[in-house]
This record gives C-alpha cells, structure tokens and sequence, in this order.
C-alpha cells in the first residue's frame, strides 16, 4: 500500500507546531508522547500503520475551527477520525499529519420529539444516540455491526449502512443537518432540523466524503418511533440460486423486511463450530426479519412463508418466542469472530445486483480455489451488499498480498456485474486503487472538483479515495 | 436544440455559445434563466428494469408518465410521489423523469420515504464544458466515491444536465387508508399529525386543509386495518375512515397542491419545524395547506409579504415563492454557504451556461 512520502518541512517544524497547538488548546487535547500516539497509527484496517506527528482531541467546534485554521497555516495534513473503526483505512495517519479525534464531542444538544430529531456532537457512538431517545421509544436507524463503537462522525463521513437498511436506508436518509469545519477555519451549517435545504443539496455530498471535505462536530438526526415488535425467521436452501431466487420473489412480493441476511456453506459452517447457533447444514441460508405488532408479523411471516415453500427448502424455522429469536440471530452475529477463529481474514464489501447473486458466487467460488484461499460469504441479501471474507495467514509470507490480490478480482466482478467497490465501508486507502475499476478519468475529475471547492489546499484526509495518481497534481505532498 | 443520444447533448453543451435553458418538460421549473432552449426529451426510454431488485435505470428526458406505466405493470411505483404542479404554476407540457430528479420533487410520502434524492441511486449528466460524468450507479448501497447524485437532485440543471438516472423503486402496498380528523381547529390539527407520525404506526401521510386532517397508512390488509384501529383510539376528534380509491384521491389532491392552488394571492412554499407550522400560518394569516405533519406549508398570502413571510421562518426553516412576480423565488444562502455555492457553480459550469439564475 503507498503512501505519499512525508512532507519533511512539515516533519522538522514538530517543535513548532506542537508549541502552537498547545497554545489553543487545553494541555490534555494534544498528544505527542510515542506510547501515546500508538492507538493512533491505525484503525480497523491493522495491516498498514504509520505514527502521526500529533493527535487532538478537542471538545467544542471553536477549538477544531482553531485547530484547522492553524495547521493550514503550516501546511500540516489532517486526518479526522471518530473512533477509529473504519475497515477502509479511513482514519490511517501519514508521518506529517496531525489526527484530529473527535471521541470527546460526544454531548446531546437536544432531543425533540415532537420533531422527531436529536442534535449530537458527531464523536457521540451510534449506539448511544439510540440509548438517548430509546426511553420516550425511539430509535436512530443505521445500525452499522460496529454501532457499540463507531461514532455518528464516522457514520457520516462513510455515508455507514447497516443491517437494516432495506427499509430505513443509510446514514444519508437519516441525516438532516450538520455543522460543518472547513479546512481554513470556516464554521458553516448544512441543512437543519427540517430537513430539506432550500438551495443546492451541500449536506448530501458531505455525507460520504471520507473527512475531506472538512470536520463535522455537530449532526441533526432524524429519530423514528420503535416498530411494537420484530421476529426473525431462518431459511435454508440446497442451492445458493434458489436462495436468490426466493430473495427477489420475496422483494417482487412487496413484502418490505427490515432485513434479508445471507450466509453461504462456509460461514455456516464456521459458525455451527464457533456459536453453535443450531444452523442447518446446507448451501445458503437466509435469516429474514419482519415488524411490527403481533398480528402484523405474523401476517407478513405466513406470506414469507408460502413463497419460501414454494422454492423448497431444507428447512423453514419461525422463532416462537425472543430466545429462538436470538438464536437465530446469534450465528450471523458471530459469523465474524467466528471465520476470525479460523484465521486471518480480509472483508469485502462490494455491492452486486441481486440479480446477479448466483453467479457471483459460483465465481468466487472458483477464484477461491485458483488462489488457494477459502472464503465464506455472508451479506445483506435485500440490497446486494456482499461482505466475503478470505482466509489468509498473515505470518506467512505473500499470504497478505495473494489476499489482497483475490479481494481485488472479486470487486473487479461486482463492478462488471453492474455493482460497486464498496456498498458502506467506504473506499479509504483500502480500494482507493481500485476506483479507475470503477470510475472513468472524468467521473474522478468531477468529484475532486468538489475537494477542490471545500479544501482547495487538499489539507484534509488527502491520500484517501482517490488513486495518488489521479490526485497528484492536487495534493501538497 | 433536442439532442437525441447522450454524445450529441455533450456535444450541443460544448459547442454552446451562449446561455442554455436546460428543459425537461418545463412542468415544475422554477426561478428564471434566459437562453437557448436545450430540451432534453430526446433522450428517452427505460434502459433496464429488474422488478425482483427494485430498480430501474431511465434515460433522463423520458416522461413521467411512460416511467410511472412501467411501473404499475409490475405493481411498482415510484415511492416519493412525485406532484403533478401543472396545475398549480399553470404549465402544459410532459413531465420529464430527468426534471423530476433537478428539482428533487417529492410527495406526501416524504415523512415516511424521503424525496427523489433518497430514492436515487445514480446519474449520469453532461457538465457545462460538455464532459460526461456518471455517479452512483444502480445498487442500493453505494458509497463508492463522492455522492455527486444528492449534488444533482434538486440542482435544477444548474450544475449539469442530468442524461440518465437509476432509482430503487417501491412495491404498492396492496392497500391503503386514511383517518379524516375534523372538529379540531388548526393548532390541535396539527398536534394530532405529530402524535400520528411520532407513533409506531408507520404512518405514511400527514396533512391538514380546509379544517380536516388526514392520517394515511399503507401496507398488508390486515396491517392497515390494525393501524387504523391503534390510530383512532389515540388521536381524538371526528374521524372517518377512507379506504382505496377514495383515500389515493384525498391524497392526490394533497400533493398537488389542490386546495390552495386557485386562491388569488402568491403561493409559497415553507419547510420548517412541525411545531412551528401552526404558528407561522397564524401569524401571517394566510390560508394554508400543511403536510409532512406541519413541516411543509404551502401558504397563499398577498403580494408584497415575502419580508414578513422571511422574519417569520427565520432560524426555523425557509421559504421559498411559488407563484406570482417581483422578488426573489429562492431564499438567500448564508454568505459561507453561498461561497461554497459559487465555487461549485464555477467548477461543474465555468462558463456559467446553464440555466444561469435560476436558482438565484
């Protein structure tokens, strides 16, 4: 993975820049000790790190507005992070920027629900903006797996998804405001608790922008009442086709799931060994989950099930009360930790139309076997969105790179099926190469325009997204 | 000029020597631009529909319409609603799916499913130096790059010409109701809308005109007959229950505009807080048409009150002038937002081509 070479002027001016730093913000927001800066030379992504020059952490918009304004002055790269759990490696540090971690920012400003929004600072975790309205019933709706974790800045920077995005969307759907810190200072507000800009749609863009657009410290979030009740049920095929095919009966139904999940045989596998969730042995399985009040589930379940009879499935499980209900869930909540058991492995996170399921994954079945490396597939079947993980070890040599290299061919095969390179972790430095796949020279050019616009320095998370070749000619370094 | 394939508009923008008035159907533009007129109905015709994934890739001068029979062939619709404003700014024409998409158009069902830029998936369009630009693409989870798809919706041909779009497309529900509420005056109207939509009924409208209140829900039969049910009991007042046809009609009127669209004065149309809408409407007296549970109102006020009318929204939304002459129709950006704005317009249009003015 290449990186730009450091800026060396920046690297010896540290001294100095670390004194001014500490000049605008309180003593314990600026962090240079080597032991210190460590939790910050990588994020989800731990196969590349690189130690920065320093972290921040403030605490208020005022101070991230100094704290930009400053290091474009010295000409210092920034590198936002939330809470450092982008897979992409959206959050990797080159050796001459300065992170700047927003984990402290994480207030509610204001819950209204008769307007049905939350205003949080953007370092606040998305599980816990969930927690602050869940008492009057209400809940936000992109559930990234990391959602313990993540925080609402990194949601927004990487547009995050979840596993019930079929029927709520993704973070852009939810979100309806931002405050936004331009690289040279500028405090600006995008969009608002009313959701819809009279003007161009600014707050659109920003959202997805991997942190190159500028620093959002505040976020107004679109909060909706919790469904009465939701229950899953569990179905297994003998063929990874007619699981597809039952998927899009189920879809041309108008049925609408909150959620359509996939495992093949290998992560079901792994997982029975790992959780012991009770999965039948076969092909594919499909766990789908419906809502709402008693009589609306189970309307919704016996219409599921008459079209999964009709495909003939190995089996047919409904949950009848909440711990088969987590059961059912356990073994594709574990498939990670559980394929994690067995080795290293890379995910993926290619989208492809559902249409074309099969026969991706007849053919990542045999590039599976031409590089030697198993995978196990397990994916958010209702939108298409695929997250192999290849084994690999990364104590033997070339290992890495042979995964590197099949992961590459399988998000060549979502894009020529008509899909993309990643469906909601983001491009980062990960499948930055990859964008040309996927892009035309003109499709890139119209998106640095917009770089060009909110930080014409190119200061901002600046080895991210686009190929370094395309963005050369733009970047300082 | 009515270019027939993606190269030739490209090469009709490039060529371009003066200001070009980009037009799909003309049906729901707003604002003023002088220029040749560049229309873009040639490109037409549905370039892939898979119902079983609930997309559709069109090109972008296609009509609505011919999109929305498409559609209905399968039982799929668009889920935003799109508003027919013929009626209301009084145009003729063919509304265009490409100009559907520029103005971000959407519907009473916005509570529920967003607007034409939430169920967009991708475009491709033609920049004001003539090169062509795709974005997104035809899946529903895409982050890939840059979201130049949201910069389009709504940009109202001012950043580009929009040549072809792909959107995620909806099942129609196999039925619908809707709660009329009458006996209650505007402010417990209104509060009646925002116990619907703040419920777990999935509501999927929420309006008030002319004294009455309506509370839509769509799904599986049974679904919405329990919802019906649940909603009654929670919500006070008079209510009758309209069912199918009868309730799609209510709700065509709605999101046309109808109630108010033939009053004398100048309609505005506010976005704003829910718990605001009441308050405004009062204090401008004006007589109004309220969805989205209050947090759109579309307002009919005299000529000469787009000051009061600004004051009044201020802090806590944005009004934007519908019909009538004289005055600005957009609301004006803060001064770092229209910097941004500028910088935008100067990078997708430097020449200033397209559609120049129009949004202000």
């Amino acid at each position: 993975m290449d990186m730009p070479a450091p800026d060396l002027g920046v690297i010896a001016r540290k001294a100095r820049i670390l004194a001014r730093l500490r000049g605008i913000l309180p003593a314990d927001a600026v962090i240079d000790a080597p032991e210190e800066l460590r939790v910050y030379e990588c994020d989800a992504l731990t196969a590349y790190r690189c130690p920065p020059l320093a972290a921040v952490l403030p605490r208020t918009t005022d101070e991230v507005s100094r704290v930009l304004r400053l290091c474009r002055e010295e000409g210092v790269p920034v590198v936002p992070r939330g809470s450092g759990t982008s897979l992409a490696g959206g959050a990797m540090p080159t050796a001459d920027s300065v992170i700047l971690g927003v984990a402290r920012m994480n207030a509610v400003l204001e819950t209204d629900y008769e307007n049905r929004f939350i205003r949080v600072q953007a370092g606040r975790t998305n599980l816990s903006v969930s927690g602050a309205v869940e008492a009057e019933g209400f809940f936000y709706a992109p559930d990234p797996s990391s959602q313990l974790a993540c925080a609402i800045a990194g949601n927004i920077a990487m547009n995050s998804g979840g596993a019930h995005c079929l029927k709520y969307g993704v973070t852009t759907n939810n979100l309806l405001g931002v405050t936004l810190v331009q690289m040279d200072g500028t405090v600006v507000t995008l969009g608002g608790p009313w959701g819809e800009p009279a003007g161009l749609d600014l707050l659109g863009v920003v959202c997805g922008s991997e942190g190159q657009l500028g620093v959002v410290t505040e976020a107004w979030l679109r909060i909706l009442p919790k469904p009465e009740g939701a229950r899953p049920v569990l179905v297994g095929f003998d063929s990874n086709e007619v699981a597809g095919a039952c998927v899009s009966d189920i879809i041309k139904a108008g049925i609408l799931p909150v959620a359509i999940e996939f495992m093949d045989r290998p992560c079901i596998r792994a997982t029975e060994a790992f959780a012991r969730a009770g999965y039948p042995d076969c092909e594919a399985l499909l766990i789908i989950e419906v809502e709402g009040s008693e009589a609306e589930i189970s309307e919704q379940l016996a219409r599921i099930r008459q079209i999964a009879l009709a495909h003939d499935p190995v089996e047919f499980r409904e949950a009848a009360d909440e711990d088969q209900a987590k059961r059912i869930w356990l073994g594709r909540k574990s498939a990670f930790g559980a394929m994690g058991q067995i080795n290293d492995y890379m995910c993926l996170d290619g989208t492809i139309p559902v249409s074309s399921l099969p026969h991706v994954l007849k053919r990542i079945g045999e590039m599976s076997r031409e590089f030697g490396l198993d995978v196990g597939n397990v994916f958010h079947a209702g939108d298409g969105n695929m997250h192999p993980l290849i084994l690999f070890n990364a104590n033997k040599p070339g290992d890495l790179e042979k995964c590197e290299a099949f992961g590459a061919e399988i998000l060549k095969l979502c894009v020529e099926v008509g899909g993309c390179l990643t469906g909601e972790h983001g491009v980062g430095i990960e499948k930055r190469d990859l964008m040309g796949v996927q892009f035309s020279a003109a499709d890139m050019e119209a998106q640095m325009w917009v770089k060009d616009v909110f930080d014409p320095k190119w200061l901002l998370n600046p080895a991210k997204v686009f190929p370094l070749g395309v963005s050369a000619g733009r970047r300082a370094g | 000029m009515r270019p027939s394939s993606e190269a030739e508009l490209a090469e009709a923008v490039a060529g371009a020597r003066g200001p070009l008035l980009v037009r799909g159907g003309g049906t729901r533009t707003l604002g003023h631009a002088v220029g040749e007129v560049l229309e873009t109905g040639g490109l037409s015709g549905v370039e892939l529909y898979e119902p079983g994934a609930l997309t559709l890739v069109v090109r972008a001068g296609t009509p609505l319409a011919e999109v929305e029979a498409v559609l209905a062939g399968e039982r799929q619709r668009l889920a935003f609603e799109v508003p027919d404003l013929r009626g209301l700014l009084g145009r003729e024409g063919v509304s265009t799916i490409g100009g559907v998409v520029a103005a971000n158009a959407s519907g009473p069902r916005r509570v529920q499913v967003g607007a034409a830029r939430d169920a967009c998936l991708g475009a491709r369009f033609v920049d004001g130096a003539g090169m062509v630009v795709k974005n997104g693409g035809r899946v529903m989870k895409n982050v890939t790059g840059y979201d130049l798809v949201k910069l389009m919706a709504g940009s109202r041909g001012t950043l580009g010409v929009l040549t072809e779009v792909s959107f995620k497309v909806q099942a129609i529900p196999e039925a619908e109701a809707t709660l009329v509420i009458e006996g209650l005056g505007d402010a417990a109207g209104l509060a009646a809308l925002r116990a619907a939509l703040g419920s777990p009924f999935d509501v999927s409208g929420a309006a008030r005109h002319s004294g009455r209140s309506l509370v839509r829900v769509e799904g599986m039969a049974g679904s919405v007959a329990y919802r019906v049910t649940q909603l009654r009991a929670r919500l006070g007042g008079d209510v009758t229950v309209a069912e199918g046809e009868e309730s799609a009609a209510l709700w065509r009127e709605v999101r046309d505009v109808v109630p108010v669209r033939d009053k004398p004065g100048e309609i505005w149309r506010i976005v704003t807080l829910p718990t605001a809408a009441a308050e405004i409407v009062a204090q401008l007296e004006g007589e109004a048409l309220w969805d989205w549970g209050g947090g759109l109102i579309w307002l009919v006020l005299p000529h000469g009150k787009g000051a009061d009318l600004a004051a009044a929204v201020a802090g806590r939304g944005h009004a934007t002038r519908i019909t009538g002459q004289g005055g600005p129709v957009f609301p004006p950006e803060a001064p770092e937002v229209a910097a941004l704005v500028a910088g935008l317009k100067a990078k997708f249009d430097p020449r200033g081509i397209l559609n120049r003015g129009m949004m202000g």
